[in-house]
């Protein structure tokens, strides 16, 4: 198991590697740059170029800018265009928020997913099935944008619910139960769109998994020994048939990092999303290589999570 | 799993792709979607052509009428007007070709370097291969719509801009796919064959690996449509996609923002039609993936 | 004879695929005493596994459809049983051993829980769960039991798996264990242990099996009645020693003919010709 997790942190730090380069790419679609990219935008005028230039170091070769690059980040010297403060320093006010808002859909994805699949599953191909698969192939065909502005509409038009932000703004509640109940409803309607999609791909996979896996073999010995039905089902398949629900984590969270960009804007939620989102209407360069670094190496991570819990799962990995 | 009894004489349909597409039109939920992503690209393209023509069809989407502005759906605007007047429905005609092309060329873009790197790593193997994978596994971790936002902000957002950009993203699961798909098959039986016949590389790859591929790669192919479709309208609606006054479902939804509590039929219309589009595609893929494992579930 | 333990009359299974329906089982025919051996020889697609996955309604129904028949266990007919009794009978008095134990087995469970959950279930009156385990394993000469049965399958080799699994089916103490191709999928050394085991076990716990394989080399020396099927057919029935003696059908002396013989000068391994048969 050491020898698995071991294997598993080297591989993580060459993907980090690779992972920073790729971030440092967008560097060169700068003004000035002398790739043929950045060159295409006529709006730009000489003496912009000539401090982009500098500041990036755009005339030494690119091993050395991407060496400058990664030094600056890490030391807090990458500074933000708009404000000048470090770039990490930005994007870690906005860590938390985004965590809880990020976590809570896979969360949510990951369990509605999972509790959607085995009823697919379980009646497969008769009409509980059929519905509940069309539900799931409109939910992963919406527009996440649309929806949250029909549900905002909804909400603020006929509810009168206040939706933005992280607490509701010129109301001050005593009760710490209101005020977390304040705070869970501000992160839920986001959070819950943001799922809405999750769920339905979540569903789609368990739901083929279970039905693969009951046409195994050691299905039929299961029957064949005696046990009915529900051990059948919940026993000897569901195990074997939680895979997808892993890897779902190293699919959904890039997605749902993405989907927040325009949800954090939409409900006005202070987190990475929205800071990203400001970044590309100012073209702050370095906040924008920096978050999509951030981001990445986020995800890295929870695909490292996702392996260990591969291991606890299926006794086969485990012993490899 | 059970024995199977002996096969009856029948005929059967004599190629692959015969019988999937067999399976397909039996599936009638895939036929609808695919009936409607049909009806879907002859309306963009005709709307192209009647706007490049000239022919406003059936209002000028472009027609300014400050007269009539923000008006709900009527007799003479069937889905409204937004806030300068101009006909929704007109907009959304003249807009699906944005849509539907930025969809298919991006997955196209897409497809290509996937393959192409797909068929590198798999066939060359060894450290290539775990080069490149590694670097496939990186740019999985990226959260492709933020990356696209970015690369497409500071690249300008033109139509050319946008489908480059996707493709250049998305290409990674194709890759994946072909690279396993190369990978079983190198060592498979009739390649071995094939090479000890004297076949050269690239005659081996064309003639025994890719067909053998190419089902999983088109079904990868058009359920990435919808992604590609939805990714065009979130950079619309964000300011990013095709620059106006071309109407795309996208800033049409946009430009109704702020108007949103007045005009529903601003949100409404145009994520309908987004919504339809992916939907079908979707579908269709869905479809085409089942008639496509049923065929090696049997083998 | 005393009334048979197991009566199969005229049972006819077909299975309905999306665009032809398959005849698999076209009215056989045939008893089993308490603590026969049965074998039933055929090659693929003739209906033998098929027949016997009938006997306790294992065939998945949406494809498979039987037809008609009766399948009489101990008196009942065990196609007309309501649920809770065919759950009894599966494994606690009809257990099965299947071709293929490395996918036979859950790869995510140990090797004692499988078989104790099968104790639990058919046996209830066990107290020491544990120990019934062990004593199934080390039965089924599985070395050292007490600490392998916390391996997982995959741990095991093949013949190790196959052997879990006719622990896990013994342990039950089943009227009728029902072996399908159970040495198929091994090597050939392991299949003589094999096959060995189960004659032996067969002596010491007087259970009645069926022997399902296509290889009439394994028949004699281990069962003592022959069922020949044929394209769903049963074409030959007779005790082992009549029917390698005088087979009576073409195609049991075509199967006869094909096992190879140690001090033969032959250059050829004999093939079933299937258009010759047909036309008999």
């Amino acid at each position: 198991m050491t020898a698995f997790i071991i294997r598993r942190l080297l591989v993580s730090v060459v993907l980090l590697f690779f992972i920073s380069v790729i971030s440092f790419f967008i560097i060169t679609l700068t003004p000035g740059s002398p790739y043929p990219w950045g060159e295409l935008n006529p709006k730009v005028s000489e003496e912009v170029k000539r401090v982009f230039r500098e500041k990036f170091h755009l005339d030494r070769p690119l091993h050395e800018q991407y060496a400058f690059i990664m030094r600056d980040l890490f030391t807090g010297d990458l500074r933000s265009i708009k404000d000048e403060r470090p770039v990490l320093q930005k994007i870690g006010e906005r860590l938390p928020a985004t965590l809880v808002l990020n976590l809570g859909a896979l969360a949510l994805s990951l369990s509605f997913g999972l509790l959607l699949g085995i009823y697919g599953a379980k009646h497969a191909g008769r009409p509980p099935d059929v519905i509940t698969s069309i539900i799931a192939f409109i939910f992963i065909a919406l527009p996440g944008f649309w929806v949250s502005y029909l549900v905002a509409i909804a909400l603020v038009d006929w509810a009168a619910v206040p939706i933005l932000g992280t607490h509701t703004i010129g109301v001050a509640f005593t009760d710490g139960a209101q005020v977390f109940l304040d705070r869970w409803w501000h992160v839920m309607m986001p959070a819950s769109i943001l799922a809405i999609g999750g769920i339905a791909v979540q569903s789609r996979f368990v739901r083929a998994s279970m039905i693969e896996t009951l046409r195994e073999d050691y299905i039929r010995t299961a029957r064949a020994k005696g046990l009915d039905e529900n051990a059948v089902f919940y026993r000897h398949a569901l195990r074997n048939s939680i895979r997808p629900l892993i890897t779902g984590i190293g699919m959904l969270l890039p997605a749902l990092i993405s989907g927040a960009v325009i949800i954090e804007n939409i409900f006005a939620y202070p987190g990475m999303g929205r800071l990203g989102y400001e970044a590309v209407l100012e073209r702050d360069y370095p906040t924008l290589v920096a978050l999509n670094f951030v981001t990445a190496a986020l995800v890295l991570l929870g695909n490292l999570v996702a392996d260990l819990l591969y291991a606890v799962v299926d006794p086969r990995v485990r012993l490899e | 799993m059970i024995t199977t009894a002996p096969e009856p004489i029948e005929a059967a349909p004599a190629t692959p792709g015969g019988r999937v597409w067999r399976r397909f039109r039996a599936n009638k939920i895939g036929m609808v979607a695919m009936a409607m992503v049909i009806v879907l690209a002859v309306v963009a393209i005709t709307f192209f052509i009647l706007d490049r023509l000239g022919i406003p069809f059936p209002m000028d989407p472009d027609a300014t009428n400050l007269e009539r502005k923000l008006l709900p759906p009527n007799a003479v605007n069937w889905l409204g007007t937004d806030n300068l007047g101009r006909d929704v429905l007109s907009r959304l005609l003249n807009g699906a070709y944005i849509s539907l092309t930025v969809g298919f060329v991006a997955v196209f873009v897409s497809l290509f370097i996937g393959v192409v790197v797909g068929a590198v790593a798999g066939y060359i193997g060894k450290w290539v291969d775990n080069l490149i994978m590694r670097a496939v596994d990186a740019l999985m971790c990226f959260p492709t719509f933020f990356l696209i936002l970015t690369a497409v902000a500071l690249l300008g957002p033109s139509i050319f801009n946008i489908i480059f950009v996707i493709g250049l993203v998305s290409w990674t699961g194709t890759a994946r796919l072909v690279r396993a798909e190369f990978l079983t098959l190198r060592e498979s039986s009739y390649v071995q064959a094939a090479r000890a016949l004297g076949q050269r590389g690239w005659k081996i790859i064309f003639r025994h690996i890719l067909p053998n591929a190419a089902a999983p790669i088109l079904v990868t192919a058009v359920l990435g449509v919808p992604e590609a479709i939805l990714a065009e309208a979130g950079l619309s609606f964000l300011g990013f996609g095709v620059q106006p006054p071309q109407a795309t479902w996208g800033n049409i939804i946009a430009d109704g923002k702020t108007y949103i509590l007045d005009a529903w039929w601003l949100i409404l219309f145009p994520g309908l039609a987004i919504l339809l589009a992916a939907l079908s595609f979707y579908l269709t893929g869905d479809a085409l993936r089942q008639a496509v494992e049923t065929r090696s579930e049997r083998q | 004879m005393s009334k048979p333990l197991l009566q199969v009359r005229d049972l006819c299974i077909d299975f309905v695929l999306e665009d032809r329906t398959i005849e698999a089982v076209k009215g056989a025919s045939f008893e089993l005493g308490a603590g026969e051996t049965l074998a039933i020889v055929g090659e693929s697609g003739s209906g033998k596994s098929v027949t016997a996955l009938a006997l306790t309604r294992l065939l998945p129904v949406p494809p498979a459809e039987i037809k008609r028949g009766e399948i009489l266990f101990d008196g009942q007919n065990v196609l007309t049983m309501d649920a809770s009794q065919l759950r009894k009978l599966r494994g606690g008095r009809i257990a099965y051993i299947f071709q293929e134990p490395s996918t036979s087995l859950n790869p995510v469970y140990t090797v004692h829980s499988q078989i104790a959950e099968a104790v639990r279930l058919h046996r209830p009156d066990v107290t020491d769960v544990d120990a019934e385990v062990v004593r199934w394993l080390d039965a089924v000469g599985i070395v050292d039991a007490a600490k392998r049965m916390h391996d997982y399958p995959h741990q095991l080799s093949g013949g190790m798996q196959q052997r879990v699994m006719i622990a896990m089916a013994l342990a039950c103490q089943p009227d009728i264990l029902v072996a399908d191709e159970p040495t198929t999928a091994l090597d050939v050394t392991i299949q003589a242990q094999i096959m060995e085991l189960l004659a032996s076990l067969k002596e010491r716990f007087g259970m009645a099996v069926i022997l399902i394989t296509h290889n009439f080399g394994i028949v004699s020396g281990f069962a003592s009645r022959v069922l020949v099927m044929y394209r769903g057919k049963i074409v030959e029935q007779g005790t082992t020693a009549e029917v390698l003696r005088a087979p009576k059908h073409p195609y049991t002396r075509a199967l006869i003919d094909c096992i190879p013989q140690l001090g033969s000068t032959e250059k050829r391994l004999k093939t079933i010709d299937h258009a010759e048969l047909d036309a008999a």
